[in-house]
């Protein structure tokens, strides 16, 4: 029965003649919540159809960890465009099974776009997944990153930096690394060569401000 | 945002020349002398790139507007071109009596170039020469028979006066937001509003967003975003073009809106243009 259900899913997807009926396919696949459907869903990232590619990133985000470790094996090398798309999956899901392929990301691919998810990504992650003692090195390991990161030549991806280090704050299950987030958010707010990254550190800064001198009730 | 066709977008970032070594500004500002056309052609290009604004390179930029041993077989001066598109990224204002001279050059490109180059250097001195060069308004803003170009570079000369302010030339410009050409419009409806900040014009780009083209879309993006029409940022966000096309139109949004204000604190609005901004990373 779900077998069926998948094949005519996927017939539709590949029978697809144009780009808006794609979309509507992919959507339809996503929309269904099949595990058997993530292969066809992480292909999709790389048809070069934004509709159907955020239709994709959807479906899975929706699967949640079901699609950890399929993106991870089926991350597509050449095409960077797909990259972007599996690596925006990976940080809404937000599973530390990622952090590995989100630090190599942020610091070293070629693609601006990739390595901008990616530096928002290692902010977001759910650290509580993760034992105790490992998760402070996780920690240590995404803080190295966006730190080197947030020194980039282009202001998006320092901007991409600010939100990572922003998240890192927030989650921080160590104050060395409250404290080394907070020191370079500050020093980014006011001294990034970028007028938008700075008011981006300031944002940070503020929000970090709010979460350790709330004003009120945090249970209210 | 100004038209690149292909022949300019090969100019845009040539390829550096066979035998040519990567520069230094010193050699870079030898070679605008150098006696292989194609090293002063890359030379010219080079010192715009890294922003050489040394005194030596600018008058050495200012006389290639005057070269006269580089040209295409349809009479064209890429050297020119190249010099007037560099002067406009090292800010120094010598370089605008030689450019508003380029603004009467047979070359339709070395007159864009020169266009170009004079709004980013926000000397007002040429508004009433840029503005010669709408004279006879939509009527005569025709294709040159042959050729891929208007009679004038109208999208350059009215986003420049658009940038400088300049309005003395609202008249003159308010036809043209209805011209046949898109990217033209664009430009004017961009100008009017710099001119005016009448919301009606940014709207008119919002709507642009819908366009089936992606290009045109684009361009309503980067106008929106060099405008600072805040108001646009949602539309902008949910547009369907690339992540950083929208990245970088909200980037614009923002510091108009950081500019805005003198308050310490980030304001609501700019606090949402983050929100978006975010999402899109």
């Amino acid at each position: 029965m779900i077998d069926s259900q998948l094949q005519a899913l996927i017939s539709a997807i590949e029978q697809a003649d144009s780009p808006a009926r794609l979309i509507g396919a992919v959507r339809a696949l996503a929309a269904a919540r099949l595990e058997s459907g993530i292969p066809t869903l992480i292909q999709a990232l790389g048809y070069n159809n934004p509709g159907a590619a955020i239709a994709a990133v959807d479906g899975l985000v929706q699967l949640g960890v079901l699609a950890v470790e399929p993106l991870l094996e089926q991350i597509d090398g050449y095409n960077y465009g797909a990259r972007a798309y599996a690596i925006r999956a990976l940080a809404a899901i937000a599973d530390p099974r990622a952090l590995e392929v989100l630090l190599s990301a942020a610091a070293t691919d070629f693609a601006p776009s990739v390595r901008r998810a990616a530096a928002k990504g290692l902010g977001s992650l759910q650290w509580q997944y993760l034992p105790a003692q490992q998760c402070i090195q996780a920690q240590v390991e995404a803080l190295n990153v966006l730190l080197e990161v947030s020194e980039d030549s282009d202001w998006a991806i320092r901007y991409a930096a600010v939100v990572g280090l922003q998240g890192l704050g927030e989650s921080a299950v160590a104050p060395k690394i409250l404290h080394a987030v907070s020191d370079r958010l500050h020093q980014m707010q006011l001294a990034d060569g970028d007028l938008a990254t700075q008011a981006r550190a300031k944002f940070a800064c503020d929000r970090l401000a709010a979460i350790s001198n709330p004003q009120l009730p945090v249970y209210c | 945002m100004v038209d690149f066709n292909s022949e300019q977008l090969m100019e845009r970032s040539p390829e550096m020349p066979v035998g040519a070594e990567p520069l230094t500004a010193d050699q870079a500002i030898a070679n605008l002398r150098h006696e292989d056309l194609s090293l002063r052609y890359y030379a010219a290009w080079w010192l715009g790139k890294y922003q050489v604004r040394d005194s030596a390179a600018v008058d050495a930029l200012i006389a290639a507007l005057e070269d006269e041993s580089d040209r295409t077989e349809l009479g064209g001066y890429p050297l020119r071109r190249n010099a007037a598109r560099a002067l406009g990224k090292l800010a120094d204002p010598r370089a605008v009596s030689g450019l508003i001279r380029c603004l009467d050059c047979s070359d339709f490109y070395v007159r864009e170039a020169a266009a170009q180059s004079l709004g980013m250097l926000g000397d007002r001195t040429c508004v009433p020469h840029l503005i010669s060069l709408l004279d006879g308004g939509v009527e005569v803003a025709q294709f040159v028979p042959g050729r891929p170009h208007l009679a004038q570079p109208y999208e350059a000369v009215i986003e420049s006066l658009g940038a400088l302010g300049a309005t003395e030339a609202l008249m003159l410009i308010r036809p043209f937001v209805d011209h046949a050409v898109a990217r033209v419009q664009y430009a004017a409806i961009r100008a009017m509003y710099q001119l005016t900040q009448e919301s009606v014009y940014g709207e008119r780009l919002v709507q642009a967003l819908n366009s089936n083209d992606v290009q045109l879309r684009r361009t309503a993006l980067s106008d929106l975003g060099a405008i600072g029409y805040t108001p646009a940022a949602e539309a902008i966000a949910a547009s369907a073009t690339e992540n950083s096309f929208k990245l970088f139109a909200l980037k614009g949004l923002l510091e108009h809106q950081l500019r805005s204000t003198s308050e310490e604190s980030l304001a609501p609005r700019a606090i949402e243009i983050i929100g978006l901004m975010d999402t899109l990373l």
